[in-house]
């Protein structure tokens, strides 16, 4: 057992304002079309324990445009469904090469365990329902682009806060840098203690009054496949805090709409919010490559 | 009933400070072991005749021997993790004279030669082992074994440990059976239909750390349910295994308050150790049940205190660092404990909380030979088995994983500093550890 390696990045929660201010400065400086060669001749392994199609491809195109080769390995059709251990497979992939290893996984703390193991850097692409921190950069770089500055920004972020990874990355980084967040939704998916999580986080159960002032909405998917016992009823759900055009409305007029996906359409918004103006979703997407440029320049290095 | 062999001859342990709750002792006194049980007990200097061995306990206590009646010394089947033999060694170190396994083994301990072979002297024990057997077959929770066969073998009590009787009905059965028998029904008090998937407590850490949390209300609930079923059912006996909740000590007084025949025990992770603990997922602090809020804590601090936890157990639960050293959800639950129950006792109860060194003795002797009728042990009355743990209370010292008596290193007190330790440990006459 060890620190992590210099330049791994587990969450956020650990992090300090300025490396998140860091970072994001760094982001913007990357463009994949006009990339430097930073990672020229590093092996990076993505180890996908989980579904991904943002994540797993944007980390692919970040790391391929600064002439990084690229291993993808996943849990099924791997040595990990013979019964490998996730440290096993670590050392494995160490073994062959990898300069650092991007992994995403189904286990709260399975990327810390990893760098506590490993003498290389070691990236959380999310690990169950703890953190996704290279979603909460992207997303603050998003922010960053549409509002210029975090200063006296108000943020709602509805829905199952409870099951998101990117929900509590999120907070820990929008408490960092000194936002007022609002978390709201029903008590089965946001526990009264999920205040404790970040200072300055405060909970309503009513959509009305988190959009009230909101110069940003965070909508989260219900993510149903992860209940496990909660109850929650779909169309309740969907008449209390599901964004319409008609609720956007109680937001700030240049308020902007964010959402991580994958999106269910009907469901926790409504087509109309996807794809009308102050919907931001798609370009979420694209911020995630030079996002994950700056997140694997600074892992190998080469960050100047 | 003791498979360690007692030994002939005599020794006189002389000049300790004897604390013998049962007895209502607590003074400098002298204690005569001969052939195996207790001889005498008298004020310094007043036992006449010789002795073959001599101790000096001038500066430590002289208690009766300590009993844990919650050990997983995982054989058969499991000897990776511990054997008998090793497992009864870090007893003896720390300071247990007697030890109650869990029958959650390879296989299960459902029957008669299976409680037989567990107390065979052929496997290695250094303390006494009172075998628990399973209160149903394979503690698959459908069919009652059968308790009486299990009883005659030798078994104290059975239980379904690791994994709760939940069936009412079944266990209305068990505790009626128990009744007729005068055997206790032990239980792991877990409602595992609210639990599933859930590797810590619920609350602010298990929400920071995007792990999925066990309520309080899970073991609350199943220890609610008994205590009723308790109180139903006359002359049955209940014994809550490892209780760690404000709200499941409720359920345990109001059973005591109404003269049923219900126990419980506190393990020193619970009174020592919260959930924030678990830090950045340190898998040695999983176990179940989970370390609990502080709120719980303090509860359980009071309930030792005052006399309705009527002992402290450890739940020793070995395993391998394979088991552990994986994913927070995917690692073994529980922890080492035979080692650091007493340190932790002195430190944490006696030295912070300030509960007296009597009431300590009293719920490692007096109180869990109560729980499960172990005759003549428990207490240094004349006649008694020469059992007989001897500690020093303001001795300072650091444990140290790696040099564990335990085939298994997996603890949470790994370097930490703790006041009082065992100084000797004897079991019927023989000492089976001496300090350095």
């Amino acid at each position: 057992m060890n620190k992590p390696a210099r330049g791994s990045l587990l969450g956020i929660e650990h992090l300090e304002e300025k490396e998140i201010l860091g970072l994001l400065r760094l982001a913007r400086r990357m463009n994949p079309l006009k990339a430097r060669p930073l990672l020229r001749n590093k092996r990076i392994a993505l180890l996908f324990y989980e579904a991904s199609t943002r994540t797993r491809s944007s980390f692919e195109v970040a790391a391929k445009s600064m002439g990084a080769i690229t291993v993808l390995v996943l849990s099924s059709g791997s040595s990990i469904e013979k019964g490998e251990s996730l440290l096993d497979t670590g050392y494995t992939l160490r073994a062959v090469g990898a300069d650092a290893i991007v992994i995403r996984h189904p286990s709260a703390g399975a990327p810390l365990m990893m760098a506590k193991h490993l003498d290389i850097p070691v990236i959380n692409a999310g690990d169950g329902m703890h953190e996704h921190p290279s979603q909460a950069l992207l997303d603050a770089f998003t922010i960053l682009k549409h509002k210029k500055s975090f200063k006296g920004l108000r943020v709602a972020i509805i829905g199952d806060i409870y099951h998101s990874r990117v929900a509590r990355s999120a907070c820990h980084l929008l408490s960092k840098v000194g936002v007022k967040v609002t978390l709201c939704g029903p008590p089965e998916l946001i526990p009264e203690f999920a205040t404790t999580l970040a200072p300055g986080l405060r909970i309503t159960r009513h959509i009305e009054e988190a959009l009230r002032g909101a110069d940003v909405i965070m909508l989260l998917r219900v993510q149903q496949e992860r209940l496990a016992g909660k109850k929650i009823h779909l169309q309740d759900y969907m008449a209390r805090y599901q964004m319409t055009m008609a609720r956007l409305k109680l937001a700030k007029r240049d308020a902007i709409v964010m959402h991580p996906g994958p999106i269910i359409r009907g469901l926790e918004l409504t087509s109309e919010v996807v794809d009308g103006p102050q919907s931001v979703i798609v370009d979420e997407v694209h911020n995630g490559v030079p996002t994950r440029m700056a997140i694997l320049a600074r892992a190998l290095g080469k960050a100047s | 009933m003791t498979n360690a062999k007692s030994k002939p001859g005599s020794m006189l342990i002389k000049g300790g400070h004897v604390i013998d709750p049962a007895a209502k002792i607590d003074g400098l006194m002298d204690v005569l072991l001969r052939d195996g049980l207790v001889a005498e007990i008298a004020l310094p200097n007043k036992i006449r005749g010789g002795a073959d061995e001599k101790f000096d306990a001038r500066g430590l206590i002289v208690a009766p021997g300590f009993i844990d009646l919650h050990v997983h010394l995982r054989e058969p089947g499991q000897s990776y993790k511990e054997t008998i033999a090793t497992g009864t060694a870090a007893a003896a170190a720390g300071g247990f004279t007697s030890v109650c396994t869990m029958p959650n083994t390879a296989p299960v301990v459902d029957n008669a030669e299976l409680v037989a072979w567990l107390r065979n002297p052929e496997r290695g024990a250094v303390v006494n082992v009172f075998p628990i057997a399973a209160a149903t077959l394979s503690s698959r929770g459908t069919a009652l074994t059968d308790f009486a066969a299990l009883q005659r073998a030798g078994a104290v009590a059975v239980t379904d440990d690791g994994k709760p009787i939940l069936e009412d009905e079944i266990m209305r059965a068990a505790l009626r059976l128990g009744a007729q028998l005068n055997l206790p029904v032990v239980q792991h008090a877990e409602d595992t239909r609210l639990t599933e998937n859930a590797p810590m407590n619920e609350g602010p850490t298990s929400f920071r750390l995007g792990l999925r949390g066990m309520s309080t209300a899970a073991e609350a609930g199943i220890v609610d349910r008994d205590v009723t079923l308790a109180q139903q059912i006359r002359e049955s006996r209940l014994h809550v295994a490892h209780l760690s909740t404000s709200d499941a000590l409720k359920a345990v007084r109001r059973g005591k308050r109404a003269k049923a025949r219900v126990t419980c025990e506190v393990t020193p992770h619970h009174f020592t150790l919260l959930d924030e603990d678990v830090g950045e997922y340190d898998t040695n602090f999983k176990m179940n049940p989970p370390l609990r809020s502080a709120t719980d804590r303090e509860a359980i601090l009071v309930a030792l205190a005052d006399g309705t936890v009527d002992a402290i157990a450890t739940d020793h639960a070995p395993h391998a660092t394979h088991e552990k050293e994986v994913e927070f959800e995917r690692a073994a639950f529980g922890i080492t404990g035979l080692e650091t129950a007493l340190a932790l006792a002195i430190t944490k109860l006696h030295r912070e909380h300030k509960i007296p060194l009597t009431r300590i003795v009293e719920l490692f002797t007096a109180g869990p030979a109560r729980v499960f009728d172990l005759r003549g042990r428990g207490a240094l009355a004349r006649g008694n088995h020469a059992d007989v743990t001897i500690f020093d209370p303001k001795k300072r010292w650091t444990f140290e994983a790696a040099k564990s008596r335990s085939l298994s290193h997996n603890t949470p007190f790994d370097g930490w500093q703790f006041t009082g330790k065992v100084a000797a440990t004897i079991v019927g006459g023989n000492f089976v550890y001496c300090a350095e």
